[in-house]
């Protein structure tokens, strides 16, 4: 039958979700930029916020058949490799860090970005950022309840690539 | 954003640069599963804004729908270039299609059922639903129509392919019923749509 046909060949990777996703995420981002009170400075912290009870709970999943974790280094490599390349794609492409709780993630090609601009566009560079505050609240979430209670920030220099730094808070 | 500092910059020797092996052997992720869940929380967590965010939970359920419109009226040329589906003959046609839908984007194929006797309004039963996979509804939030965002999403695309359709939920899971139900109602062709010149 022609129905079965289509659903064999019907997303068998997931990909599907993964769309959906981007589409709930950008009405996410338009409705909190519709309740902001002043359009001056944008209201990102109800996003922000979102991301990390997100972040918390999933890792709280994830992280349950995985083994301990050996440091904080180790979680941060967790986070760059497998955490990332199974919601984004991608493995973060580069990371470095002072050894002292600051680390920088480099995405050279950020999925939430991919579709907003190519090669160093910078037509809607003053609007990205927006797109962004959600995953540093994932990104944020995720550590906090790994044991890592940190602040996360993100910066874009050009599209579609981004930087996020991540300053973990010392006891 | 942080500008770094300069001496943090010039600490060469502490710089630690990253390898591309670090992957751990074992255990790996299930990526549809990890997709499918990060979808699922998301969506939790943007109940939950919205309901700190308006007092009346009729106002939650009536945003969830306009989300899901926003969304819909995007998510069929998705659907479209997906699976190449062309024009629905008719509307049992249509309801097949949907069921498709949904099979590509949630991972579940509901059942067709309920079919009136005109063949203009039909029921999607749902057995399991992985909007409310980690969901229970507290006393207060009763009239909270937790998956309204589903009505949204398949009246936004029922229209950029020019039919109007209303549908609402008649039974719900999280409201202790064995199944969830959303009931289709065909309403009418919007003919005007379609450009001078194109089928």
């Amino acid at each position: 039958m022609k129905q079965q046909g289509l659903d064999s060949k019907a997303d068998p990777t997931g990909e599907g979700v993964q769309s959906l996703f981007e589409y709930l995420h950008a009405e996410m981002v338009t409705y909190v930029l519709s309740k902001a009170d002043n359009d001056k400075e944008e209201e990102l912290s109800r996003l922000e916020w979102m991301g990390y009870s997100v972040g918390y709970r999933i890792i709280e999943r994830l992280s349950r058949e995985w083994s301990r974790f050996k440091d904080e280094l180790d979680i941060i490599k967790f986070i760059c490799t497998d955490f990332w390349s199974t919601l984004y794609h991608k493995q973060i492409d580069n990371l470095r860090t002072n050894h002292h709780g600051i680390y920088m993630l480099q995405d050279n090609e950020f999925r939430l970005l991919a579709n907003i601009g190519s090669k160093g566009s910078k037509q809607y560079l003053r609007e990205s950022p927006r797109l962004l505050a959600f995953s540093c609240g994932l990104l944020r979430g995720s550590l906090a309840n790994l044991g890592a209670v940190s602040t996360v920030t993100a910066e874009i220099s050009a599209l579609p690539s981004c930087i996020f730094h991540i300053k973990v808070q010392r006891m | 954003m942080i500008v770094l500092s300069s001496t943090w910059r010039d600490s060469k020797r502490h710089l630690f640069k990253f390898s591309q092996e670090m992957s751990r052997a074992g255990s790996r992720l299930d990526s549809k599963k990890v997709n499918s869940e990060l979808f699922t929380l998301t969506y939790g967590a943007l109940v939950a804004q919205l309901l700190k965010d308006y007092e009346n939970i009729d106002d939650v359920n009536k945003q969830l729908e306009r989300m899901g419109y926003n969304m819909g009226i995007r998510l069929i040329e998705d659907f479209l270039a997906r699976t190449g589906s062309g024009r629905c003959y008719d509307f049992r046609d249509t309801a097949e299609k949907i069921q498709t839908g949904f099979k590509i984007f949630l991972g579940i194929t509901p059942t067709i059922t309920n079919w009136s006797t005109a063949g203009d309004e039909f029921s999607l039963c749902f057995e399991s639903n992985p909007l409310t996979e980690f969901v229970e509804l507290p006393d207060h939030c009763l009239n909270l129509k937790y998956c309204n965002i589903l009505t949204g999403v398949l009246r936004g695309a029922c229209e950029m392919v020019q039919m109007e359709v209303a549908s609402w939920f008649v039974q719900d899971q999280l409201k202790n019923d064995s199944v969830t139900e959303l009931r289709v109602k065909f309403i009418k062709r919007l003919e005007d749509a379609i450009p001078a010149g194109e089928d």
